[in-house]
């Protein structure tokens, strides 16, 4: 239905006067492309963040012993506890609703003279003991080989998985660290696995210095007895992780003779919980940049429809002609609705092509070495975003020439015909 | 063709009511040519906007054509006008950004007739009035009396059965305004009825009556 005069029509009247048309159309423009840069922003924000999760199990939990604060059955307050293999075997069996259970012992590493040697080269490394589990509820990038597997557990097995980093200070470039050996404060362990990191910025800095032992071998090599430094916890998928974190707290107060109202005795981090913060505040953020966003747009197209109020006004007596020569008010009322959704539609979408523009450029910046990109990730938004507000846009052009249209038609021809 | 009775009009401007049109009788057979004069606020230009179905009345009796006017919605007076009548202004009523071509099809364009056809039949019209070579010119390039031409082209091509023309002659020199009323009685002629406001003697001596209107009543009806 390409009507040639309409378009004839809608060109004499956004030409007529170009300045008018041009800042009307900015404003337009702005609203929709401050809408784009802020939408995408956030989402950059969003996905820095969360990245930081890594892959995470969302619905899991850390539990770790601290000092008892309430005296109970004769052990006075301020005892110290450690957690044990008993416990794992205790979890496991009365509580039913854990999907991944993975005890873990850290062996030092942290703020101490180096720990790990290979030949003439030395390091300072995070040095774990876990169980398999652990990389399902935390999991980890392979580069090569494998993770920790049962048989280690059970076996013993002197194996060792390790970051990137700890393979860029103790191999050369060249070497294939798999099946070396590597000396980890005395004893000889096994590479097996090289990983990368999931999360970006420090956070993966850090945990690609990390070596993982079988949970097995590092008590037995470093003399932990049976001790457990902490548990790593992930639910079932239809049960919420506060209902495992409660039952396993209270079943290790039971078994370790903590007062049940001792808060402070077991320490406890639930990832869901902080997960559910953050997404409640970019949920909070996203709100924010709509209602702002579209504020602005609404500026905008409230500065349509006056401009075609104006316009609507000036052509009285051309439109009152075109009454006396037949124009039905349809005929009218959709010209002038069209002229409206054209001059939005058009800045409207000119404004989401250079706010995805902007976008871009800032990914292409962000991607080229030495950005620092922990709190920012690939910003942009989505294509179904994008259609949604268009076809927004589309709606208030209408809306905005609504009324002036109305205008338009709501005098008399004859008096059309007289304005001067 | 056109029959009014006792058409009462008023203006009504806060709580000042101005009773324009006093009881009007009129007949108007097909194919007659009238012209109506009248001093400047008797009612003349009213009684021709209220046959235009341009303004509305408050009391009486519209026939045009055997069909009663009263209260149409704005839509079916649209059709009417686009069908039963056309239009000579004054002062042209040309569509400034249409050339001469485009702005005598425009009631087609409005009766949804193709471009390229309509174009094609208001070619014919323009050859009709002597400007084809003008056709492709914009209204502010031709001379007032071209414009008039280009307009009666525009009010005759949806086959009027009524040409209306308030003061057509007002605004052209007088060599100017005898070509206007020669080309108005050709269309006479042919069978279309022909009704013209003017203030001007010469000009309503060459239709077939002239009705004259004093203070919104018609005070006399002469046959020239």
């Amino acid at each position: 239905m390409f009507d040639l005069d309409r378009w004839q029509e809608i060109y004499h009247v956004l030409s007529k006067n170009k300045l008018r048309t041009f800042l009307t159309a900015f404003g337009v423009f702005w609203g929709i492309f401050m809408l784009v840069i802020m939408l995408g922003s956030g989402n950059g924000l969003q996905r820095g963040v969360t990245q930081n999760f890594g892959d995470m199990a969302t619905n899991s939990v850390f539990i770790w012993t601290q000092q008892t604060s309430i005296p109970y059955r004769g052990f006075p307050r301020g005892r110290g506890y450690n957690f044990d293999n008993e416990d794992v075997v205790a979890i496991r069996h009365s509580i039913p609703e854990i999907k991944y259970l993975a005890p873990r012992l850290q062996a030092g590493g942290y703020q101490q003279s180096n720990n790990v040697i290979r030949g003439l080269k030395s390091g300072v490394f995070n040095i774990m003991g876990d169980y398999p589990a652990f990389n399902k509820i935390d999991p980890l990038n392979f580069i090569k080989g494998r993770f920790i597997n049962e048989l280690d557990i059970k076996d013993k097995r002197k194996i060792a998985v390790i970051g990137s980093r700890v393979v860029e200070i103790l191999f050369t470039k060249n070497e294939n660290p798999i099946s070396q050996y590597i000396q980890i404060q005395g004893v000889y362990f096994q590479v097996v696995g090289i990983f990368k990191s999931k999360r970006n910025g420090e956070q993966a800095d850090q945990e690609n210095q990390n070596i993982y032992l079988p949970f097995t071998t590092l008590q037995q090599t470093y003399n932990y007895g049976n001790a457990v430094g902490f548990f790593s916890i992930t639910a079932q998928d239809d049960i919420p992780v506060s209902v495992v974190e409660e039952k396993t707290i209270r079943l290790l107060k039971k078994r370790h003779s903590v007062a049940p109202a001792d808060d402070a005795a077991v320490g406890h981090f639930n990832l869901k919980k902080e997960f559910d913060k953050m997404q409640g505040l970019f949920f909070g953020i996203r709100l924010l940049v709509w209602i702002v966003g579209t504020g602005t747009l609404l500026a905008g197209v409230i500065g349509v429809s006056n401009i075609m109020l104006v316009v609507v006004r000036e052509r009285t007596k051309e439109i009152g002609i075109q009454r006396a020569l037949g124009a039905t008010p349809w005929k009218v009322i959709s010209q002038i609705i069209m002229e409206s959704v054209v001059l939005t539609t058009f800045a409207g979408y000119f404004g989401l092509v250079v706010g995805v523009g902007l976008l871009e450029l800032i990914n292409f910046l962000l991607g080229s070495p030495g950005a620092n990109t922990e709190m920012f990730v690939h910003p942009g938004i989505d294509f179904s975003v994008a259609v949604t507000a268009l076809s927004i846009l589309v709606f208030c052009g209408a809306l905005a020439g609504l009324i002036p249209a109305r205008r338009a038609v709501s005098v008399k021809p004859i008096d059309a015909l007289r304005y001067e | 063709m056109i029959k009014i009775n006792q058409i009462h009009k008023s203006y009504v401007t806060g709580k000042n009511s101005l009773h324009v049109l006093k009881g009007i009788d009129l007949e108007i057979a097909a194919g007659d040519m009238i012209s109506i004069m009248g001093a400047s606020g008797s009612g003349k230009s009213t009684l021709l906007n209220i046959l235009g179905i341009l303004d509305s009345y408050d009391s009486g009796e519209y026939l045009l054509n055997g069909l009663r006017i009263n209260r149409l919605s704005e839509r079916k007076a649209a059709q009417l006008r686009n069908r039963m009548l056309g239009f000579v202004f004054q002062s042209f009523n040309l569509v400034s950004f249409k050339n001469a071509m485009e702005n005598v099809a425009l009631p087609l364009y409005y009766q949804d007739v193709p471009r390229k056809k309509r174009n094609l039949i208001a070619m014919e019209y323009l050859d009709r009035m002597g400007l084809k070579e003008w056709a492709l010119h914009l209204p502010n390039e031709l001379s007032g009396g071209q414009k008039q031409r280009v307009a009666i082209a525009r009010a005759l091509i949806g086959k009027p059965k009524v040409i209306l023309a308030d003061e057509p002659t007002g605004a052209l020199d007088s060599a100017t305004s005898l070509e206007v009323m020669d080309i108005l009685q050709e269309i006479n002629a042919t069978g279309i009825t022909v009704i013209i406001v003017t203030h001007e003697h010469d000009i309503a001596l060459r239709t077939r009556k002239t009705i004259r209107i004093t203070d919104g009543n018609i005070t006399e009806i002469v046959v020239n």
